[in-house]
């Protein structure tokens, strides 16, 4: 186990909390054709780390999901602004910090979906809303927080192999 | 977008020939499905081998995509990549939609 975890863990760009003390891994137009484009970035970026092609499929999704939800909804299709993306692989797996200036997400909250109701979601909304529910099914530790007048939308998403990468550079 | 018909044993099989079926061309695709689909009465079998991956903007046109099919008709898939097949999955669309191995599996299914 390395002294400093910090140090052995993997940068895509900034912190994954606090102050934007480093630059954003991806910035990007807030519509679709570049969301599409900075997805084939970010996996780019991430390729080089041991991820499984499952878990790049995973981390895409998830991500897809995140960026499409601020071009449809905190945007919308009157807006126009920026999206950046930060992203510090660990030893418990990719931590995600995605950033706009859009319109806050409904009472301010990001719409948790509970497993219990889970199981029915599919066949409730069976057109749209997917989005939260891959999100939702796949990430982990899910924070939506206003900070300075923007959107910060963190999650982690479990890596198994990004354990051995962090542990291979801090044993170097 | 290029998505492909043709009529192939009774069935209509429609090939995308698209990496992607995301929110970048969600209403491209499911207009190109309905005018592909607005004259067949029977089974569409939509050919998905070529796509790598799908959002949920992607997974809603293709729900869409069924729903417009005119009445009588149906929308069975084929040839689900990993990433496509998850997506299924996880939504538990896989549970709506028929799903085959292959087109040619499910063209030789419809046949027997």
């Amino acid at each position: 186990m390395p002294a400093d975890l910090a140090n052995s863990d993997l940068r895509g760009g900034g912190r994954k909390g606090g102050v934007h003390c480093e630059p954003p891994a991806l910035v990007l137009t807030a519509d679709a054709m570049s969301v599409r484009a900075a997805l084939g970035k970010f996996v780019a970026q991430l390729e080089d780390h041991g991820l499984g092609l499952e878990e790049l499929g995973s981390v895409e999704l998830v991500v897809a999901e995140a960026l499409n939800n601020i071009v449809e909804h905190a945007y919308g299709p009157s807006g126009s602004g920026d999206i950046q993306l930060w992203w510090t692989l660990g030893h418990r797996g990719l931590h995600v910090r995605i950033a706009d200036n859009g319109k806050p997400m409904p009472e301010g909250r990001a719409p948790l979906i509970h497993d219990s109701c889970a199981r029915d979601y599919a066949a409730q909304v069976p057109e749209g809303g997917f989005g939260w529910f891959l999100i939702t099914g796949l990430a982990r530790n899910i924070v939506y927080r206003r900070e300075r007048g923007m959107n910060v939308l963190t999650f982690r998403i479990v890596v198994g192999e990004s354990r051995g990468a962090a542990a291979a550079i801090g044993r170097g | 977008m290029k998505i492909a018909a043709r009529e192939a044993q009774g069935s209509l099989l429609v090939h995308v020939d698209e990496a992607r079926i995301d929110a970048a061309v969600a209403i491209r695709f499911k207009d190109r499905m309905r005018d592909l689909t607005a004259a067949h009465a029977g089974r569409v079998v939509l050919d998905l081998g070529g796509v790598e991956f799908i959002d949920s903007s992607g997974l809603g046109a293709i729900v869409t995509a069924m729903k417009q099919l005119p009445e009588g008709a149906t929308l069975e898939l084929a040839a689900l990549m990993p990433n496509v097949d998850r997506v299924f999955r996880l939504t538990r669309m896989d549970t709506v939609f028929r799903i085959h191995a292959s087109a040619d599996t499910a063209l030789r299914d419809h046949a027997c």
